[in-house]
């Protein structure tokens, strides 16, 4: 019954945190869409229009109990394809009717929908998960959260 | 039957519950064109059943479609259970 949810491939490591702290959904967007800056998936713009994103169109990202996908338009300012996991010291609420308080950010950069859609499948694999999904929340530091992503945990070189 | 999966921008949530409900209605056998529109798009696009997240349960009522509000996105028991009590409804 191993897992097969992995994402290597899908996400590397520099855009991988574990129990960040941040005391708002506003903060966990950004300090999770900095990381996709940071590994130049897409400019500062980018992390506005996904905070401006729930702003206008409610919190529907939250799309699953206790997991958010922020994102927005690729011509918001997307680089390249990216992915990011962020898991919190404390979850926030982000105003959602039956799935608050989240602990777990997925943002994401996305060029287009056709390449998008095989790097969707393999997150939604991740979320249907249970088991795979409880060891990525229980994962207290990034390697054992690259492990539990079934990514070798490696140093890694941001900037 | 033509049925529409709808988020704000047709690129992330739209898609995945797009792939959800196509995975559902092929393993009952029900033939049915599900595509993923963002909200623009939406009001544009007729369809028989438009399904969505419960947050948008505002912006997406208030056409002929059947409205089918879904909680947990990668849930696929509440995906097929609501799906196909719509879509069985509307087989009559």
């Amino acid at each position: 019954m191993g897992s097969t949810a992995g994402l290597a491939g899908v996400v590397t490591a520099d855009t991988i945190r574990a129990r960040i702290a941040v005391t708002s959904w506003e903060e966990a967007v950004r300090a999770s869409g900095e990381l996709l800056v940071r590994a130049g998936a897409c400019e500062p713009p980018y992390v506005e229009a996904m905070e401006q994103a729930v702003r206008d169109l409610g919190p529907y990202i939250v799309l699953a109990p206790g997991v958010a996908m922020p994102h927005a338009r690729p011509e918001a300012g997307v680089v390249r394809p990216g992915i990011a996991v962020v898991t919190l010291d404390t979850p926030v609420p982000f105003g959602h009717a039956a799935n608050d308080p989240v602990d777990l950010v997925i943002p994401f950069a996305a060029v287009d929908k056709d390449a998008h859609l095989a790097t969707l499948q393999r997150l939604v694999a991740l979320l249907q998960d249970q088991t795979a999904l409880d060891r990525v929340r229980e994962a207290t530091t990034d390697e054992e959260l690259c492990t539990a992503l079934g990514l070798e945990a490696q140093d890694t070189q941001t900037n | 039957m033509r049925i529409v999966t709808v988020c704000g921008m047709g690129l992330g949530t739209s898609m995945m519950l797009a792939m959800n409900v196509r995975g559902v209605l092929a393993d009952e056998g029900i033939s049915a064109n599900v595509e993923p529109v963002d909200l623009g798009s939406f009001k544009t696009m007729p369809a028989d059943v438009v399904i969505a997240p419960r947050e948008m349960e505002r912006q997406v009522t208030g056409t002929s479609a059947a409205v089918v509000l879904i909680d947990n996105l990668v849930d696929k028991d509440e995906i097929k259970s609501k799906t196909l009590q719509t879509v069985r409804s509307l087989q009559g």
